[in-house]
């Protein structure tokens, strides 16, 4: 939808003349040149994608398919299984998004149906702000605030009160997938909040009105009728957050407890896979090892390509949907 | 009957309770955050911070002197290398490009937007570190630029297609050819709009750790030139806060407390820009 203006140039009787005036307007220059810098956009995550797959080729065809369902990892006698740390990236993200979800699209309804219009818009400025915040602080945060609190107090409290459960057993380090996914879930609930509440403020007008002359309360109109017309965008949102979720590294490494485990148990330490590069990458112990961290890369790249189209095209297909018919 | 309206409102009323609480919650933990910051790092700042290289190993004091000046070198060449690219392409895809090189362009930006910042720090890595066979400010640099382009391109591209087109035929029907209707009405039009995604994606990197792990390392001294691995600001704190001392733990909190002043100093100035904006959308 670039709005181009096209000029019609002059008829194309003499072409080549036509091109070199427009050479000498600059015209043919400026496209030519800003046309490269575009292009090289395009290269360079070309050149990213194939610089994934090349420097994994050692690992890919040593291990194959067999790199997913391994849980192995051990540089030394250099075997190498993605398992734990594609169990541990899942666990956190999905703990997170629990946490996230609702409290976020909770703020987010707040936001768009009941606040004034300053206080939802001055509400949304400090939420950006949250957004722009580096995940290294939120690391130092994790570190010396979560960590101690989980360890001496919540996760006491929840082994007390629901230990019965596997969910929740097991000794209390403070670290570990709960920790990483309380973490990570302070760190995408903005991203939830933001997208969500420019989609509910976007819903027409008339959807609301008309439940409410239907006699529906106030939450009624909210949930069942301004909720789902949302819906996709929504789950746009949330699948934005799960992408940030999956790639984040710093806060998640100095929480997580960076032991390759598998467990049933949330208190369990763990690890995840952008956290074994972080702490592995400049260790490797020779090109097998560097090359299973890369492939690791790749897969996380790959989820989070997955998971960042499909949150686009719900976001697209919501707001072309609402776009249309909107009033307010 | 009425009970049941009783109850309907009832429900209504908390949950829209619920909603306010959930905002609460979500705002408060900013409030949180920026007060926790500003105790820790207000008390453990002190000017040697801002002047003084870190101490030796098990001696207190000492600043981190050497990170910022890092920071600010590895800011300067991702700006360097993400403005213009991110500028410049955008130009072409909002005034010279058909919509089928535009939808590429866009959608190659996009996926790099979403590439998670560690695996740029190993492209960065393969790309520049390997063949320079050194860690070094460059390939530290060459990382946070490549995160800046999209931010900037998609930025830019949105504000400059908010230019009013009754512009762009005044400026061409006067005779102006397309470049110089670009350079003199559209790029000053869109410039605060420009402005403002330039420094958004400028105070993102910012803040960037991951991609600087494997490509500018860090360094407890001073680094001479380009071509050798430097200290930086996230780094620095990511460091001093697993480190068993604390006088450390003091260093990191002060170093947390400069990086978000900064980070949130250029995104306030940024909106205070837009807002005072014209015919340009939000971001």
């Amino acid at each position: 939808m670039a709005a181009t203006t096209t000029v019609p140039s002059a008829s194309p009787i003499s072409g080549s003349r036509s091109f070199l005036r427009r050479l000498c307007d600059g015209d043919e220059i400026a496209r030519l040149i800003t046309f490269l810098f575009a292009a090289s956009v395009v290269l360079v995550t070309l050149l990213l994608i194939l610089e994934l797959w090349h420097s994994s080729a050692l690992a890919r065809h040593k291990f194959g398919l067999q790199f997913f369902f391994t849980r192995v990892w051990d540089p030394i006698a250099e075997q190498f299984g993605a398992l734990p740390f594609i169990y541990g990236t899942l666990v956190t993200a999905t703990t997170a998004l629990v946490l996230a979800v609702p409290l976020g699209i909770g703020a987010a309804i707040f936001l768009a149906e009941l606040a004034p219009a300053r206080l939802s818009d001055g509400l949304e400025f400090f939420i950006d702000l949250l957004a722009a915040v580096p995940s290294v602080i939120y690391g130092l945060l994790g570190m010396f605030i979560v960590v101690p609190l989980m360890r001496d107090y919540v996760q006491p409290g929840l082994k007390n009160t629901m230990g019965f459960l596997p969910l929740f057993s097991g000794p209390a380090y403070g670290v570990g997938f709960l920790t990483a996914g309380i973490v990570l879930a302070i760190m995408v609930i903005p991203y939830i909040i933001s997208v969500s509440r420019e989609v509910l403020m976007s819903v027409p007008r008339d959807q609301r009105e008309a439940a409410l002359s239907l006699g529906a309360t106030r939450w009624e109109s909210t949930w069942k009728v301004v909720v789902p017309f949302a819906r996709t965008g929504i789950l746009g949102s949330i699948f934005l957050a799960l992408a940030r979720a999956l790639g984040e590294t710093m806060a998640v490494t100095r929480v997580i407890g960076n032991t390759p485990t598998i467990s049933a148990s949330l208190l369990s330490p763990g690890y995840s896979i952008a956290a074994v590069i972080a702490n592995e990458f400049t260790e490797a112990t020779g090109d097998l090892h560097l090359q299973a961290l890369i492939e690791l890369g790749l897969v996380l790249f790959l989820l989070t390509f997955l998971l960042n189209g499909l949150a686009r095209l719900l976001i697209v297909v919501t707001s072309q949907r609402g776009g249309g018919t909107a009033l307010a | 009957m009425s009970t049941r309206l009783r109850w309907r409102k009832f429900v209504s009323g908390l949950m829209l309770t619920l909603t306010g609480v959930c905002a609460l919650v979500a705002v408060s933990v900013l409030f949180f955050i920026l007060g926790y910051l500003v105790y820790h790092g207000g008390r453990s700042i002190n000017w040697d911070f801002f002047t003084k290289l870190p101490a030796p190993v098990g001696e207190s004091g000492g600043g981190m002197a050497n990170a910022i000046v890092g920071s600010a070198k590895l800011l300067l060449l991702a700006s360097l290398l993400g403005v213009p690219i991110g500028f410049l392409g955008a130009i072409y895809l909002a005034e010279f490009s058909g919509s089928r090189v535009a939808f590429v362009v866009r959608y190659a930006a996009d996926l790099l937007n979403g590439v998670p910042s560690i695996v740029i720090g190993i492209f960065a890595y393969a790309l520049v570190v390997l063949p320079f066979k050194h860690f070094s400010t460059l390939a530290g640099g060459f990382a946070l630029g490549l995160m800046m382009i999209p931010i900037t391109l998609r930025g830019t591209e949105d504000f400059l297609l908010a230019v009013p087109r009754a512009l762009r035929e005044a400026a061409m029907a006067l005779g102006a050819s397309k470049w110089k209707t670009i350079a003199t009405v559209i790029v000053p039009a869109a410039y605060r709009g420009i402005l403002t995604a330039v420094l958004l994606a400028f105070a993102r990197v910012a803040g960037e750790t991951a991609p600087l792990l494997f490509t500018a390392l860090g360094n407890r001294f001073w680094s001479p030139g380009w071509n050798q691995p430097t200290a930086s600001l996230p780094v620095a704190i990511f460091n001093y806060a697993v480190a068993p001392y604390e006088d450390w733990h003091r260093q990191a909190w002060a170093g947390g407390l400069v990086l978000l002043a900064l980070i949130l100093v250029i995104n306030i100035v940024a909106r205070a820009i837009l807002a005072r904006g014209v015919a340009v959308p939000r971001a």
